[in-house]
């Protein structure tokens, strides 16, 4: 918000760089402006467009468990607080139709299907990477389920299960009942378009459906146009059956109160990386207390090697999610399944009791790794700056925030994992960086 | 900002309300033509008028319109929240010629139609008592000044630690004049007592000269070695600092702003584990043996955690279990045959190259032992007795060296250093910053920064970064001509009789009690510091005769729109 706001920042968002040349005091850098289809600097934020929008696609901030539309903003607060076209599913863009909805209802008339990608050359004196990470693709473990069993989510999308504002406003459900709920209303039209068939034949022919069946079972009644409606009856059983079902799953739907962390996805296993990603402890215990705080009866299980409850405050945070009622396993999880009910299983060694134990819960988040953002070989490339075995910006012990090429910084997660007040320190000390590289270069240009 | 508007005669309350649609955020809940009419009613206003975006160009542009072709002397527009957008409207006003102190706002969109979004006719309602109540205070405003201070570009640094050694290099090289005030004769802190810094393994010795070498040879940069702070008065732009050498001389300076990098120490450990100094010592300790390269022993027991994460000091102190992996490595680097055994309940290495570390002092055949903090490893004679709760085994292990991990606690005298400075500790006696998340480096006083193991145990690198970190922090500050406030601040008035009831309630510590004479008698009265004071009202609520008030939230502002809240109801 204050970076908005802030007269001397000037924002280049849906932006990427694509050059670099020069060097420290005299940096020439090309960024190509992706085009929003909505000028930024009239688009208010106010969201009329969305509301009206016709193609609707899924969140991806929701993480596939929520709605959007072909013209979007990523998150309700975010900077600049413009919308943008997603042409790749937008009508105007792909179907060829006239839709244009968005620019008739745009007040600002910001709406601009003309738009187009724009070069920008930008002078810097100093550089700073902060590009972030990737989250591990959990999908990859195929001991831990991801993408086969509904009810193993990722910890990303366990925050926006436990958003306010998230698609199921702060309830923590099974992803396998909401994915049911969510096929309900398709279910229903299906049915209701076949009952609007049966009706037909049920006029056409002056006879229930019931009746018809039972007459045509016994083959009274033969020819073509009685083969249709019998096939429409025959397929509407399982459909009926489908809907019934469906309902019933939905109405007696309860809340997840059997939830179980796995730690280390993806992270400190030598099969993918070695690495610990530093802030997957605590965002688990974080997400365990407030999981606690929604439902006071919530069983939460915490399943790891070491809980790294390393920052300030965090080792007594750790200890009130102990004291609130979470447990803590000392354990690598080594499998889970899947029963009837769809309830996940873990398989895990307890190592107190030394022996090898299952556990049945309503749902389990898995603690995904961090992992250098694909930007980094990127820049790595372009700059000539090496990475870490790992794929983070290299850096030394001391300077801590330079990368080998004098005037180019890095800070955050880019440079490894690490939590948010470590990164907006590091972010503070690149900006004192850049300001003395570019003291230090001044100072060398007018000794030569 | 084109004036202040203070030709511009305001007595009489003329007012213009602004009625913002915000999109469909507001006008998709509220009726906004409706609540313009009515605003059009209320008392006073001259002017109402709805927009689509008060806060666009245009809608900016309608309120210095208004102002000057309906000579308004109050301004309100209700429409979002002041934290975004009060600035923008205020100086709006200003550049219209009208004193940015006789705006108002009646925030109808976070307070009203997002969060009654299902009740559109309570909210209606609600949106109309905030807007009557915005109007009724507005009559009340009177024109202020704004405060402006000077300020002096110079930075004390406190401590010649990595942190404070790094915030002074970079304050010097952003062109501001450094004191950097260190106890010891020696910069460098810590690091001065450790042999290698892991996880890359650099001499301790190579980066403090380095850095040194740096700090020297910047002219704007004053040492002051042996020095001590005495005290702080002052506020922000400039503080006056008191320094104490150790000859016992006093040094007074003026600074605009401080960086404190006071360093932790490493927990005594006299009287924990069998702690001798000889056979049983801990891990810094062990660093000045290999350091000093008179290390020598074959079977060592690492034992982590000691006098950490225990009911009378909860923390993990995020480096000892760095140290000790590091330290195991140099030794079986010695001497391959050495054992060296740890003892942890978590092993603490975060992050990518600490991890690596780990996974290499395995592969060098470091053992690595968890136990149970309800049943710690006793050290006995020659031997730690464990109870090893992997295989329900109490195993014993020879030794000739056991290294207790010490955790690094904040030094005796960081109250009192707080209480100079008014800036708080946390229940450890770490320095606390403003917000643990979002703002680490910054204390909650203006223009007194954070860095390194003074805020809580850091790595080297953590320690530079956090030392980088506050001085752009402070410059923030240092870097601008003049320093401005908000007039909005206490106000002592004549009824105040010195009681002091305030002054220990305020939590900027803006308030003392001043003596001065009447009538041939020594009395009290309180003073307010209008820089230090942020406005927040705890004072103005405290005193029972109205000797303080807060301006902008007089007792008379306050009842008119209380009253005018209460109006609904009748
Ligand atoms: C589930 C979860 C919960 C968490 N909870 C917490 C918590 O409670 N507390 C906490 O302290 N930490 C938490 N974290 C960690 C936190 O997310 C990170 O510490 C923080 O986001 C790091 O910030 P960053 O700026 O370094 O990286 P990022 O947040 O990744 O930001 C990098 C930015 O760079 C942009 N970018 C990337 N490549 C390019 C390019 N080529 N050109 C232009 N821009 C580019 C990206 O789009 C992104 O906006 C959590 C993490 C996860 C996964
Ligand atoms: C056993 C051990 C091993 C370690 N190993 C590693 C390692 O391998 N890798 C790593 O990255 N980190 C390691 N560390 C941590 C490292 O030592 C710290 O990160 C670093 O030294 C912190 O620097 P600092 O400037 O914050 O504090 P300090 O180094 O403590 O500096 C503070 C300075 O302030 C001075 N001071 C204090 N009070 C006052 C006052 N009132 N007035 C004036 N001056 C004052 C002190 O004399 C001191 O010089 C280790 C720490 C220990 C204990
Ligand atoms: S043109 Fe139509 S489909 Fe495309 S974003 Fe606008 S409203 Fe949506
Ligand atoms: S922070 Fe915790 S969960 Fe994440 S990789 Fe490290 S040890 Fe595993
Ligand atoms: S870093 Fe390791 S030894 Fe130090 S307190 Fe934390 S867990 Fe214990
Ligand atoms: S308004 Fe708040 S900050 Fe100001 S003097 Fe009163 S209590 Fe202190």
């Amino acid at each position: 918000m204050d970076v908005g706001r802030h007269p001397r920042i000037r924002l280049l968002a849906y932006s990427e760089v694509e050059k670099v040349e020069g060097e420290v005091g005299n940096f020439r850098v090309t960024v190509r402006k992706k085009p929003r289809y909505v000028n930024e600097s009239k688009c208010t934020g106010c969201g009329s467009c969305a509301e009206k929008c016709p193609t609707v696609t899924s969140d991806a901030y929701n993480l596939g468990l929520g709605k959007s539309k072909a013209i979007f903003k990523y998150f309700a607060q975010g900077i600049p607080s413009s919308y943008t076209i997603d042409a790749s599913v937008c009508r105007n863009f792909q179907q060829g139709k006239k839709c244009g909805v968005c620019a008739k209802v745009c007040q600002a008339g910001a709406i601009d299907y003309k738009q187009e990608e724009q070069i920008l050359e930008v002078d810097a004196g100093a550089i700073i990477l902060a590009t972030g990470y990737e989250l591990f693709d959990a999908g990859r473990v195929p001991e831990y389920g991801y993408g086969r069993i509904p009810n193993v989510v990722t910890a990303l999308e366990f925050e926006r299960f436990l958003s306010a504002s998230g698609p199921t406003h702060g309830h923590v459900y099974r992803r396998s009942d909401l994915q049911v709920e969510a096929k309900l209303p398709e279910l229903e039209k299906a049915s209701q378009k076949v009952l609007r068939e049966l009706e037909k034949f049920e006029k056409t022919f002056s006879m229930t459906s019931d009746e018809f069946f039972e007459k045509f079972e016994a083959g009274e009644l033969t020819g073509a146009q009685y083969d249709e409606w019998a096939k429409a009856i025959k397929g509407y059983a399982p459909l009926k059956q489908q809907l019934e079902n469906a309902r019933k799953q939905v109405d007696c739907m309860e809340s997840a109160h059997r939830i179980a962390f796995i730690q280390c996805v993806g992270s400190r296993d030598k099969r993918f990386n070695e690495y610990c990603s530093g802030f997957c402890c605590m965002h688990s215990v974080k997400e365990a207390i407030i999981a606690r705080e929604h439902d006071r009866e919530a069983e939460i299980y915490i399943f790891g090697m070491d809980i790294r409850a390393v920052g300030k405050g965090f080792e007594e945070y750790r200890n009130r999610a102990g004291e609130a009622g979470v447990t803590f396993v000392r354990s690598r999880v080594a499998e889970v399944t899947e029963n009837a009910a769809h309830n996940p299983i873990l398989w895990f060694e307890d190592t107190k009791n030394r022996i090898v134990r299952s556990l049945e819960v309503d749902l389990v988040v898995l603690a995904t790794g961090c992992e250098p953002s694909p930007a980094a070989h990127k820049f790595s490339a372009m700059l000539g700056i090496p990475l870490t075995d790992f794929g983070f910006y290299k850096t030394k012990t001391v300077p801590a925030l330079d990368t080998s090429r004098p005037g180019i910084f890095t800070c955050g997660c880019a440079q490894g994992p690490m939590d948010i007040p470590e990164s907006v320190a590091q972010a503070s000390g690149c900006a004192a960086r850049a300001a003395q590289a570019l003291s230090e270069s001044e100072s060398m240009r007018l000794v030569s | 900002m084109s004036g202040n508007g203070e030709d511009m005669d305001v007595t009489e309350a003329r007012i213009g309300v602004f009625v913002c649609h915000c999109g469909t955020n507001i006008a998709g809940y509220l009726d906004c033509e409706a609540l313009m009419e009515y605003a059009a009613t209320l008392p006073n206003v001259v002017y109402a008028k709805n927009n689509l975006y008060t806060c666009s160009e245009s809608g900016i542009g309608e309120i210095q319109k208004a102002i000057s072709d309906h000579r308004l002397t109050r301004v309100v527009v209700s429409s979002c929240s002041p934290r975004t957008h009060m600035p923008l409207f205020k100086s709006a006003c200003a550049e219209a010629g009208l004193n940015p102190y006789l705006f108002e706002m009646a925030n109808i969109r976070d307070q009203c139609s997002w969060v009654h979004m299902q009740e559109r006719d309570a909210a209606q309602a609600k949106a109309k008592d905030l807007i009557r109540m915005a109007v009724a205070k507005a009559v009340l405003l009177t024109p202020q000044k704004d405060i402006e201070a000077s300020l002096v570009k110079k930075a004390m640094v406190l401590g010649g630690g990595m942190a404070g050694l790094s915030s002074a290099s970079a304050l010097a090289d952003m062109g501001v004049e450094v004191f950097l005030v260190e106890r010891e004769a020696e910069l460098g802190g810590l690091l001065r007592r450790i042999n290698r810094v892991g996880p890359s393994g650099e001499k301790a010795s190579d980066i403090v000269a380095d850095m040194v070498r740096q700090v020297r040879d910047k002219p704007n940069i004053k040492l002051l070695l042996e020095t001590e702070l005495a005290g702080v008065g002052g506020v922000v732009g400039n503080y006056e600092v008191v320094l104490k050498t150790k000859s016992g001389e006093e040094i007074k300076q003026t600074v605009g702003s401080i960086v404190v990098a006071t360093g932790a120490v490493p927990l005594n450990a006299e009287g924990l584990c069998g702690y001798d100094g000889k056979r049983v010592i801990t891990q810094i300790e062990l660093e000045e043996q290999l350091r000093d390269r008179k290390f020598e022993a074959k079977n060592v027991v690492m034992i982590q955690c000691v006098g950490a994460r225990s009911a009378e000091r909860k923390y993990c102190s995020r480096i000892c279990c760095l140290s000790a992996v590091k330290n195991s490595i140099y030794i079986k680097e010695l001497d391959p045959s050495a054992h060296v055994h740890v003892l942890y309940r978590d092993i603490q290495m975060y992050g990518t190259e600490n991890e690596k570390l780990l996974w290499d002092s395995r592969g060098k055949g470091v053992r690595y032992d968890i136990y149970d903090a309800s049943r710690p490893p006793v050290v006995k004679d020659g031997a730690v007795e464990l109870y090893q709760p992997l295989t329900g085994m109490t195993v014993e292990i020879p030794f000739d060296l056991v290294v207790l991990s010490t955790p690094l606690v904040a030094p005796a005298d960081s109250q009192t250093i707080a209480n100079y400075m008014r800036i708080p500790v946390d229940g450890n006696n770490f320095f606390l910053e403003a917000h643990a998340k979002l703002r680490p480096l910054d204390f909650a006083t203006d223009g007194i920064y954070l860095a390194g193991t003074a805020r809580y145990p850091a790595t080297v690198p953590e320690a530079q970064a956090q030392g980088l970190g506050a001085a752009s922090r402070a410059n923030t500050i240092l870097s601008k001509d003049k320093l401005t406030f908000s007039a909005l601040v206490s106000q002592v008035t004549d009824r105040c009789d010195g009681c002091g009831f305030c002054v220990d309630l305020c939590p900027y510590k803006a308030l003392s009690l001043v003596e001065y004479e009447k009538d041939g008698q020594i009395r009290k009265k309180n003073r307010s510091d209008s820089i230090l004071c942020k406005g927040c009202g705890v004072c103005a609520a405290t005193c029972p005769k109205g000797g303080v008030v807060v301006l902008g939230f007089t007792r008379k502002q306050l009842e008119a729109q209380v009253d005018a809240a209460l109006e609904s109801l009748q």
